[in-house]
């Protein structure tokens, strides 16, 4: 019996862990650890139109049971990736996710456009992300440009659209809902959340972009509280994610209404945690006679 | 995980740990090493000293949390090593090589040295090493090698000597290493630089670690830690 099977949109996936984007590369980095294969699915970094250096100065810092990150959104721009890294990805025997971001809508409508000739499993959109100095998180912030940005995006790409919330929103439910109304296919939250870390000698942010984004376990009840309070308000499938570590963190967030989950920062505490996280939920699975992971999906 | 040999104070604020290990690591390579659950969240990039008969080596200086939980493992303790990473510096056949390092930067260069020698018995090493007060480990390092020539509270980039033929590897502050990119791009000399960034994945996946070179950003636990000298981009 395939217990951890789960259907996500419409797409299989062989269990609901998937690796987060940002923390995995393009799937081969992990390669000495494990067969990428044996995930549900990897999440690419996050793409852009055009090619990112990124940001300057330091881009990682930690905070007490967290990390905060100032990366930038460095990629080699969709051309490029397509060329160098999706032919790898299209490899590995997973779902491969494809996290795109941008600075304008016009941005997003480029690169979906190129990404249409591609074989891959799913788009994140990502209008989430805290560390770029326009768009990006804007996207994210305001329900009325999420569902723009969603909608314009779901009437150009032949992919499924899984849109990824920031839990930076005015408002985590109202944006969920409007991004369901303009047709995005699936939810996955939480991005990172905007902090910042001060250096007191120099007295100047730790971060040349001033704030950064918190991830780890310090936002895992937080993200858990909007998987769940997004969970009970829309009817699409939720990818949920923040600071999960343990197979008792994925549990969790299925039982908060994930259909799959995704691990980030855990990947830098210890590699192998995915796998471990994989077989934590089978001998859930087992030892509770559950038939199915997904008849735990939303209990709460 | 691996088990603690030994974990000595050295002097200062630097200790020498030894661990039981076998496998093939190159010089120039480092491990993530941890032996903490989640405080703090990440493992802490530390360069292989030296490496003999399972018995690996790390020496390392007390700077914060991390490096302090790592000061106080006692010999039988476990410790999680994630490993080895990164490219290292080259073998090379080349007959005469430079060794420079400053600080702590030293620890890598140690077992470089003797990696050099091991396949090239009859090279000849230059060592030029910068201390800001006196040190044990000058001991060390001249109990092991011939030509060692030590600085003292100055600066050791003024005594080397830059050739268009010199090969030089290096690794200490930044400034240093600089300095020693700077005059081997002026010499024509070859200089390797271990670059020091942040790490947080160890593995090339999360972009933390970026250095900045002349073709474009190269990720300092993968593509690195050792970058040609004349390839770096500092500031
Ligand atoms: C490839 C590589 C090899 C290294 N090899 C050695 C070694 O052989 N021996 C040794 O003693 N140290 C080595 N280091 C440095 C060592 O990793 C840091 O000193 C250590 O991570 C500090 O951890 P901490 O928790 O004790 O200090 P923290 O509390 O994390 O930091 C203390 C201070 O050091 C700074 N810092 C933290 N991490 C780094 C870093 N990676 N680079 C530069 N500054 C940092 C912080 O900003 C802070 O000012 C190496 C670093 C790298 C990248
Ligand atoms: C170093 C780093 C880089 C990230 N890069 C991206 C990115 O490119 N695109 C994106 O949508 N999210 C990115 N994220 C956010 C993660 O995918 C994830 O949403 C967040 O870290 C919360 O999960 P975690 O606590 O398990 O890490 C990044 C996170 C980290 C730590
Ligand atoms: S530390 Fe993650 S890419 Fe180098």
């Amino acid at each position: 019996m395939d217990r951890l099977k789960v259907k996500f949109i419409d797409r299989t996936f062989k269990n609901p862990v998937v690796v987060a984007s940002g923390t995995y590369g393009y799937g081969k980095d992990y390669l000495d650890y494990y067969d990428p294969s044996l995930l549900g699915g990897i999440c690419s970094k996050g793409i852009t139109l055009h090619q990112k250096s990124g940001n300057k100065g330091i881009r990682i810092c930690e905070t007490p049971s967290g990390l905060l990150n100032s990366i930038g959104l460095e990629n080699p721009g969709v051309s490029k990736f397509i060329d160098a890294y999706l032919k790898e990805m299209s490899a590995i025997d997973t779902v491969k996710i494809i996290n795109v971001g941008g600075n304008t809508i016009d941005e997003y409508i480029k690169a979906m456009e190129l990404l249409n000739d591609c074989e891959l499993g799913l788009i994140e959109l990502n209008i989430s992300c805290p560390n770029v100095k326009e768009g990006g998180m804007a996207f994210g912030i305001k329900a009325d440009s999420a569902a723009e940005v969603t909608s314009k995006v779901k009437k150009v790409s032949r992919h499924k659209i899984m849109v990824k919330l920031s839990p930076n929103a005015e408002n985590i439910i109202d944006i969920a809902k409007a991004c369901e109304d303009s047709g995005a296919d699936a939810l996955s939250l939480v991005n990172t959340f905007q902090a910042m870390a001060i250096d007191i000698v120099k007295k100047e942010s730790v971060f040349e972009n001033m704030y950064a984004g918190l991830s780890g376990p310090a936002i895992k009840p937080i993200a858990l509280r909007m998987v769940n309070q997004v969970y009970k308000n829309v009817s699409i499938p939720i990818m949920g994610m923040g600071g999960i570590t343990t197979w008792q963190d994925a549990v969790e967030f299925i039982m908060a209404g994930s259909s799959c989950i995704q691990i980030g920062t855990a990947n830098f505490i210890d590699p192998m945690t995915p796998i471990k996280v994989i077989e934590g939920l089978k001998d859930y699975c087992l030892g509770n006679n559950i038939e199915n992971i997904s008849d735990l999906v939303g209990v709460i | 995980m691996a088990k603690v040999k030994d974990n000595v104070h050295v002097h200062d604020n630097i200790y020498l740990l030894s661990v039981e290990y076998n496998g093939i690591c190159k010089m120039g390579q480092f491990f993530m090493l941890r032996c903490w659950e989640l405080d703090p969240l990440l493992s802490r990039p530390i360069s292989i000293f030296d490496y003999e008969d399972g018995e690996l080596k790390f020496l390392y200086q007390v700077v914060g949390k991390g490096t302090e939980k790592l000061s106080r493992l006692v010999k039988g303790d476990e410790i999680t090593l994630h490993g080895p990473y990164g490219n290292g510096f080259p073998y090379l056949e080349k007959c005469e090589i430079t060794l420079a390092g400053g600080g702590i930067g030293i620890a890598p260069l140690f077992y470089a040295g003797r990696e050099l020698n091991r396949i090239n018995p009859n090279r000849k090493l230059n060592i030029f090493l910068g201390f800001r007060e006196k040190s044990p480990l000058i001991d060390v390092f001249k109990e092991q090698f011939q030509n060692v020539i030590v600085d003292i509270g100055g600066v050791i980039t003024d005594e080397i000597i830059y050739k268009k033929e010199s090969v030089i590897y290096t690794c200490g502050p930044e400034v240093m290493m600089q300095k020693i990119c700077e005059e081997g791009m002026n010499s024509g000399a070859t200089v390797y630089a271990s670059v020091e960034k942040r790490m947080a994945c160890g593995v090339g996946a999360c972009l933390g670690c970026t250095c900045k070179t002349v073709n474009g950003n190269k990720r300092t636990c993968k593509d690195g830690p050792v970058f040609l000298g004349d390839e770096i981009i500092y500031g």
